[in-house]
């Protein structure tokens, strides 16, 4: 037959040495590599615990931002909405009321910001297409949960926590 | 036979049992973590300090599991079968010497249950009857998997039993007598038989390992093959009852191990410490370091388990018939010509 390869190296299987044949040796060898772990550091991690190191461009949990003075950066422009490739954040805009005005930036704000962090992929486009750099993907893994509907964050979860009053 | 005589047996079964059950309790959490730390992890570590109450936890979890009995398994067969093998795991335990005698309020106390003067045979006798409780269950479940391992199961025993019989032969040459007691007395301080009989030994250990299926000889349970292999069909606590049985025959086939070759309670300096400590600390301090000795084997039971791959059947066969065997023979014959020789001279 001709060769399907042009591969010239031939193995060749050579009877088993007296000592291969014992099997031992090759039993202690194995297991000094084996004990040799016992004392090795390791790799486990702890999780709910201790948390691994993320890189400094990890992108988990979005936080929607405030600015100097507390108020809510968010002015419902939708533009993270159109953005996301995922379908996963709706919002629904409110008129600012006079009295409101230490609590939102400009005069229109969300009343409702949803994200569902089931569809969210976190490809970051919402911070990149948020004009007001009110989003950002800077928060920790989003937790486990039981539920679906306990996957649809609104604002109650999203908002930064406000500056000390 | 008085009174006191039974309370002091009774007590010492006891605790015999008590302590080979917690050992095989924690035979499975030592299990765990020696396989974590010899693969760079960190084992059960939720339940308690260090996951110190994993085998509760694991043990609750049995219990409440469903009792499943296949309709087509034969009932009886399949309910005597865990239990008989816990049962054979256990009684082995009886001519174990687990310590020099105690002397307490002028009485003596042997840490042994039974001193029968055939107290090899008497192991042989149980370790062969062990494999009944994997065939009982394999063939009562009426399954194929559970059917080929307890075949696999049954002649794996056979087979390493011959080698395990012969390699005694050569130790009982050495020592006279057959029983387990005097045999200990003999290794008195440094006088270990695994110095008079190394090769004897390692084919008893190689075949203690297969005796109680462990790896690399774990064939009859292997997963990849055999699903479950004999306790496919087991749930709840009867398959618990399985894998404890396993444990419990690691540690009765480390005892023996260290009895016969390792000197059972004797260490040098025992003589010295003896004198200084007392007739009741002495022989504990002994007994303490016979356990030590057993959790030494005990630990390399499981660090050979995660070492070795398995044997494959015919490898298994070869190794049995083909190597083990005829090595022991020769062992035989030469510890024979040398026994001849300086009983010439």
């Amino acid at each position: 037959m001709e060769p399907l390869t042009s591969k010239k190296k031939v193995l060749e299987q050579k009877p088993l040495t007296f000592a291969e044949r014992m099997y031992l040796p090759a039993i202690v060898k194995g297991l000094s590599v084996t004990i040799s772990h016992l004392f090795k550091k390791e790799a486990t991690i702890r999780y709910p615990e201790v948390e691994r190191e993320f890189s400094t461009n990890f992108r988990g949990m979005h936080s929607l931002k405030r600015d100097e003075e507390g108020r809510e950066r968010c002015t419902a422009c939708g533009l993270c909405a159109l953005s996301c490739p995922a379908e996963a954040i709706t919002m629904i805009a409110a008129e600012r009321k006079p009295e409101e005005k230490d609590l939102y930036r400009e005069e229109k704000y969300a009343a409702v910001y949803e994200i569902n962090m089931l569809r969210c992929i976190f490809c970051g486009l919402c911070e990149e297409a948020c004009p007001k750099e009110a989003i950002y993907l800077d928060g920790p893994i989003v937790p486990s949960d039981y539920l679906r509907k306990d996957f649809i964050y609104g604002k109650d979860k999203l908002v930064e926590a406000p500056l000390n009053k | 036979m008085d009174i006191a005589f039974v309370i002091e047996k009774f007590v010492l079964v006891a605790i015999i049992f008590g302590i080979s059950l917690l050992i095989a309790m924690y035979s499975t959490y030592a299990e765990r973590k020696v396989a974590a730390f010899l693969q760079d992890r960190l084992g059960p570590d939720r339940a308690g300090p260090f996951g110190i109450l994993q085998p509760l936890a694991d043990g609750v979890k049995m219990f409440m599991k469903e009792e499943i009995i296949p309709s087509n398994a034969s009932k009886w067969l399949f309910m005597v079968g865990p239990g008989l093998a816990m049962l054979t795991a256990c009684i082995g335990t009886a001519v174990i010497p687990w310590g020099s005698d105690i002397t307490i309020a002028g009485r003596v106390i042997p840490l042994q249950v039974t001193d029968i003067n055939v107290g090899i045979l008497y192991i042989f006798g149980v370790v062969s009857l062990g494999v009944y409780g994997v065939m009982i269950g394999g063939w009562a479940s009426n399954n194929k998997y559970s059917l080929l391992s307890a075949i696999r199961a049954a002649s794996q025993n056979i087979s390493y039993e011959i080698a395990m019989g012969l390699s005694i032969i050569a130790l009982l040459l050495v020592t006279g007598t057959m029983s387990l007691k005097e045999i200990v007395e003999q290794q008195h301080g440094w006088h270990w038989n695994v110095l008079y009989q190394p090769l004897g030994f390692l084919l008893f250990m190689i075949c203690s390992f297969a005796e109680t299926n462990r790896a690399p000889f774990d064939l009859p349970e292997c997963e990849t093959e055999l699903i479950g292999g004999y306790h496919t069909e087991y749930s709840s606590m009867k398959l618990g009852f399985y894998l404890f049985a396993e444990y419990i025959n690691m540690f009765v086939s480390s005892a023996v191990m260290a009895t016969l070759y390792f000197g059972g309670y004797n260490y040098p300096g025992m003589d010295w410490v003896l004198l200084h400590t007392g007739p009741i600390i002495g022989p504990l301090i002994g007994t303490l370091v016979f356990f030590i000795k057993i959790f030494a084997f005990i630990f390399f039971f499981m660090w050979v388990r995660w070492t070795i791959p398995r044997f494959r059947y015919d490898q298994l066969m070869h190794l049995g018939w083909k190597g083990l065997i005829p090595l022991a023979i020769a062992n035989i014959i030469i510890t024979g010509i040398v026994i001849a020789i300086i009983e010439k001279f």
